[in-house]
């Protein structure tokens, strides 16, 4: 008969043995998360056990928020509604301008047969927290699937974009900031029409990749969303040229760009539902018939 | 005169909720709203490496695996890179369990040291893999602060156990 252990010193598989299992469970949700998104489900299985202690962890920041509101004084208060309502004032007259200016714009497109442009729906939401990754940058807000959120809204401030929605949760969602490494955002230079992408860059910078070193552009240059991905609505103030480098050596400049918006000032935004119009479909042409000829042959 | 200097006591056995309290804790720490602020100590890191240290029977990869899934999730990292890590915290820590405690509290905070910065460097590497961005030096400070509070830590978190069940008024402790 086979020896076996009294119970008492069963101690289960080796520890190696489960560090192996372990781990390589680890890095099989690695991969399948980094490299094919199939582990969806599970995060959002474990991000509902998670809710409660997020939640929680908030508290404390809610708390402090709520103090300080206490005890801002009338004065503040008054200085601040002051300031506002001057702010509304004078943006008043551009606004009133503006709705004139969207009027004939749409007009003029529909008399070219262009595509009017649509105001979008948006839905207001708040920062949570900054997620703690050292390696990418994301934040949380309070509003999910629920609330109508889906993967790749844009995100705006009131100044400019900050992002996109990346993961949408039940009640709360990733936003992925643009100085993320992984992403990127056409855009267009406000004074002359020249369309460019920019990537995320270190420091909370944007890179413009792919520029062409005589390139028009000059140290600060606003750059506007152009609105050719279908997903940020055209227009969108995103940043400024900080520094230009250009080296005859190398074909491209090397362009830095300055955010305009920044998570680190207000926790309100505006998540503006992505309201991608596909070019309508082609009517249908009479199919007309090839003439028959020879194959060609498949590329190997 | 090893033992003079440190003295052994006979401990209470831990209770399972207790281990659970503080665990549940440090998870709360690490998802406190800590923004972009770089080098902040891993809290649930360390308490984990405690408990598999002191109770290796009861703490160990399976439950680093699920704290670090848990705070994957949170964090919106790569699912299973905290899992990742806390997986090999938890082992090396078993690997370590029978000799770590013979030290000194500061002789201890060095091991971990030792513990923590491979973790890391581990997950950094794993995650640079994956296509990450180097998140400069900082990143390692946490465990420097993490091993800097160990010898705190250790005392807070046996206190518990060295509660007496019948109060003896003559008792030092």
């Amino acid at each position: 008969m086979e020896y076996q252990p009294p119970p008492f010193f069963n101690r289960g598989p080796a520890p190696l043995v489960r560090l192996t299992f372990f781990v390589s469970l680890a890095i099989l949700l690695m991969v399948l998360d980094a490299r094919f998104r199939y582990a969806e489900n599970v995060r959002q299985v474990v991000a509902l056990a998670a809710y409660p202690m997020q939640r929680v962890a908030m508290a404390p920041v809610d708390l402090f928020h709520g103090v300080v509101n206490y005890f801002s004084t009338t004065t503040a208060l008054r200085e601040e509604n002051n300031a506002l309502r001057t702010r509304q004032l004078r943006a008043a007259q551009g606004l009133l301008q503006l709705q004139a200016l969207q009027q004939e714009n749409n007009q003029l497109r529909r008399v070219l047969e262009a595509q009017e442009r649509l105001p979008r729906k948006s839905v207001f939401a708040e920062i949570l927290y900054a997620a703690r990754d050292p390696f990418s940058r994301k934040v949380i807000i309070d509003k999910g699937s629920q609330n109508g959120i889906q993967p790749g809204q844009p995100v705006i401030d009131d100044v400019g974009v900050i992002g996109q929605v990346t993961r949408v949760y039940l009640l709360m969602s990733e936003v992925t900031l643009l100085s993320d490494k992984g992403q990127a955002i056409p855009l267009q230079v406000l004074r002359n029409g020249l369309r460019a992408i920019a990537y995320g860059a270190e420091g909370g910078m944007l890179d413009l990749r792919f520029m062409p070193a005589n390139a028009d552009i000059n140290n600060g240059d606003v750059l506007v969303t152009s609105g050719i991905d279908g997903t940020y609505p055209p227009g969108l103030p995103v940043a400024t040229v900080a520094r230009i480098e250009r080296d005859a050596a190398y074909a491209f400049a090397n362009i830095t760009l300055v955010p305009t918006a920044g998570t680190d000032r207000y926790r309100q935004v505006l998540v503006l539902s992505s309201e991608a119009k596909t070019p309508p479909a082609e009517p249908e042409q009479p199919v007309r018939k090839q003439p028959r000829t020879k194959r060609p042959r498949k590329a190997g | 005169m090893e033992l003079q200097a440190h003295p052994q006591r006979i401990l209470l056995p831990a209770k399972g909720s207790f281990i659970a309290l503080t665990l549940a804790l440090g998870l709360l720490f690490n998802l406190l709203p800590w923004g972009g602020i770089a080098g902040v100590p891993d809290l649930t890191a360390t308490v984990l490496a405690f408990w598999c240290i002191h109770q290796p029977r009861r703490v160990g990869i399976g439950i680093a695996w699920t704290l670090g899934l848990l705070l994957d999730v949170g964090n919106g990292s790569l699912l299973g890179q905290h899992a990742f890590g806390y997986s090999i915290l938890a082992f090396l820590a078993f690997a370590v369990h029978r000799r770590i405690l013979w030290f000194p509290p500061w002789q201890q905070a060095l091991h971990l040291l030792l513990l923590l910065l491979s973790t890391q460097l581990l997950t950094l590497v794993i995650r640079i893999a994956a296509g990450g961005d180097f998140p400069g030096w900082a990143y390692f400070a946490g465990s420097f602060i993490c091993a800097a509070l160990w010898p705190t830590l250790s005392f807070l978190l046996l206190l518990p156990q060295r509660q007496a069940e019948t109060v003896d008024e003559n008792r030092v402790i």
